[in-house]
């Protein structure tokens, strides 16, 4: 017998009688939507998350122009075309990625980026700094409401991001910069 | 040797035991103010548990959904019975793309299957790239805890394991300089890798996609640069839908560390371009737990920790104490159902205080599940005779009036006069470290009789 037939089988010798699938609630945010926005900069603040203007935002990646970067932004040049690129170990020089997030959760900051924000799945990790523009219009309230917001398998690969990479696997220690971006730029636009 | 042995043995070192402990509570301290600004917490949980009784009842067809969904996106969906086959699945995999070192992220079922030393016997190099992981590997000792693997470790310790084996300067200690240091070296390592291996938090019939959730970003960076990622799973990671994610994920990161969600929340739904994806299924004895109607419900666990945090013998007995891949309360209800005789012991490695039960996400009733599994250790006779012989003897006075009446006095004489080696003995492992209650001239029922004798 074949283990998924083995597997299958023991599960449903041993598994218990029907439990009915609940019903979700509604979003629980929902009725203090001007009070996303707030919410939203102060958990991500709490996250060693750092805000910009769209205004400031040109000067402040100009700032980075004597190193790789990549913008999917327009209004904000990068000099580095990732659609040019074929394989993703080329992005491992990149100093500054901006890219657009589809939408942000105000009870704990996440934003999530696909596969087409990213172009290439690696970009948003791999980058020594990250830069994600989300649109004020695209905040949402709870997880809940995210999930209804976005379709997860639109594209192969789609991540909610919260904060720079962190660990505390040092004596609890919060170190930012484990792996992924040593920072994170918001742009609410 | 037996839980509460090993445990001695981390008591030795007070001070040590007092900070292993803080560091625990303090973890648990986070997760009360996270969880107390959410008001629906509560209503938040039972949907937790009541999607993962859903689950449970029709395991069975959301698997074979699962799977259905994932061979459609591209990903190779395999099934293995037990340890064996899962790392012989895994080993298959890379052996046909020739691949000897890989990337890995943090996976408990890696861990139980004890793949790394299977591969390592395959000729294949492992490198764990979660900080705490990568520590504790270069430490050859298994994690402490599910979370936080090293916590068990002082900075100073890692400062010196760095310092011999990754070349940090001698006597640095800064969490800060050994995280970088950490980084650069595992870049190298995520740059070179051919295949990259993850645990699976959530696994979605509806879509067929798999849920990986971290705070380093470690398991996105092996995965995406790595032309082959393989994704290992139980068979109770599955959800039914993607709306679902939206519980989940509310639940996990708060009961874990107290954060709002982790960092990283990665969905994976299908191979990037030009590379393979692989999600292997591991029954490995849960199919048998799912049987045990009194117990099934620890299949509901979404491995967040927090019966570890606030549990007063874990912090003070550290994960490895309780010798399995699991630790903790939820370990403690896992563990015997894999072999009784082994980890029997490990449901008296708790006060039954039900701190456990109280921050699950799930709601698993772990502490009342802890007292069943005494009670089947009990019926199947493997109770150590320091506990039986007391225990019989208990029973016989208990349950006879009046030898309950001439023991209660003999015990008060002898007490009060007997030297204290007769008192103070092996037969007596809770005077160890403690001292027994003065005793009183006489019983709650002579003082009763005497004071209220006009009421007789």
């Amino acid at each position: 017998m074949s283990s998924k037939r083995n597997i299958l089988e023991r599960i449903r010798a041993n598994k218990p009688g029907p439990r009915p699938l609940p019903a979700l609630p509604p979003d629980p945010l929902a009725g203090a939507q001007e009070q996303w926005e707030a919410t939203f900069r102060a958990v991500l603040a709490a996250s060693k998350t750092t805000f910009i203007t769209t205004a400031d935002l040109p000067s402040y990646v100009r700032g980075f122009e004597d190193k790789t970067i990549v913008s999917t932004v327009a209004g904000v040049p990068g000099n580095l075309d990732p659609h040019s690129i074929a394989d993703p170990l080329q992005l491992a020089g990149v100093e500054l990625a901006v890219l657009h997030a589809r939408i942000g959760v105000a009870e704990n900051g996440a934003m999530w980026v696909s596969e087409s924000e990213a172009v290439h799945r690696v970009l948003p990790f791999i980058t020594q700094h990250l830069i994600l523009v989300v649109k004020r219009d695209d905040l949402v309230g709870t997880m809940h409401e995210a999930y209804r917001a976005i379709d997860i398998q639109e594209t192969g690969f789609g991540v909610f991001i919260a904060g720079p990479s962190k660990t505390a696997d040092i004596e609890q220690s919060l170190v930012i910069g484990a792996h992924g971006p040593r920072s994170l730029l918001v742009c609410l636009d | 040797m037996t839980h509460a042995e090993r445990a001695a043995d981390f008591l030795l070192d007070e001070a040590r035991t007092d900070w292993h402990d803080e560091s625990l509570w303090q973890v648990r301290g986070k997760r009360d103010t996270i969880v107390h600004a959410i008001p629906e917490w509560e209503a938040l949980r039972q949907l937790g548990s009541d999607i993962k009784d859903n689950v449970l009842s029709n395991l069975d067809t959301y698997l074979e959904q699962f799977e259905r969904q994932a061979t459609a996106n591209g990903v190779t969906v395999h099934w293995a019975k037990d340890a064996a086959e899962h790392n012989r699945i895994v080993h298959s995999i890379l052996a046909r793309h020739r691949v000897n070192r890989i990337v890995k992220s943090k996976s408990m079922l890696t861990e139980e299957c004890h793949l790394n030393q299977y591969l390592k016997q395959q000729g294949i190099e492992v490198i764990d790239t979660d900080l705490g992981e990568r520590i504790i590997q270069l430490r050859k000792e298994p994690p402490s805890h599910i979370v936080m693997p090293a916590i068990h470790l002082k900075k100073e310790e890692i400062g010196q394991l760095f310092y011999e084996q990754l070349g940090t300067d001698e006597g640095a200690s800064d969490p800060q300089y050994l995280t970088e240091a950490a980084r650069q070296h595992l870049r190298e390592k995520f740059l070179a890798a051919k295949a990259a291996i993850t645990g699976v938090n959530f696994a979605v019939a509806e879509t067929g996609g798999i849920v990986v959730c971290t705070n380093e970003g470690n398991a996105d960076m092996g995965v995406h640069l790595a032309p082959v990622q393989i994704h290992c799973m139980g068979i109770e990671k599955v959800i039914p839908q993607a709306e679902h994610l939206g519980v989940f994920t509310r639940l996990l990161g708060r009961s874990a560390t107290g954060q709002p969600i982790t960092i990283y929340t990665s969905h994976h739904h299908r191979p990037k371009e030009g590379g393979e994806m692989h999600v292997v299924i591991v029954d490995n004895g849960r199919t048998e737990q799912l049987g045990r109607e009194e117990f099934r419900n620890s299949l509901k666990c979404i491995r967040c920790g927090a019966c570890m945090n606030t549990c007063p013998i874990y912090r003070r007995s550290g994960g490895h104490s309780y010798d399995h891949t699991i630790p903790g309360p939820i370990g403690s209800i896992l563990s015997p159902g894999i072999d009784l005789k082994k980890h029997g012991d490990l449901a008296f490695a708790s006060t039954l205080c039900g701190s456990c039960s109280d921050v699950c996400p799930v709601k698993i009733d772990i502490h009342d599940q802890l007292y069943k599994w005494r009670q089947m250790v009990s019926e199947e006779g493997l109770l150590p005779k320091t506990k039986t012989i007391p225990l019989a003897g208990a029973g016989t006075v208990l349950s006879h009036n009046g030898l309950y009446n001439i023991m209660g006095k003999a015990a008060r004489v002898a007490l009060s006069h007997a030297p204290r080696v007769l008192v103070y003995n092996g037969m007596n492992p809770w005077g160890k470290t403690r001292e027994l209650p003065e005793v009183p001239k006489e019983s709650f029922k002579e003082w009763y009789a005497r004071t209220h004798k006009s009421k007789f």
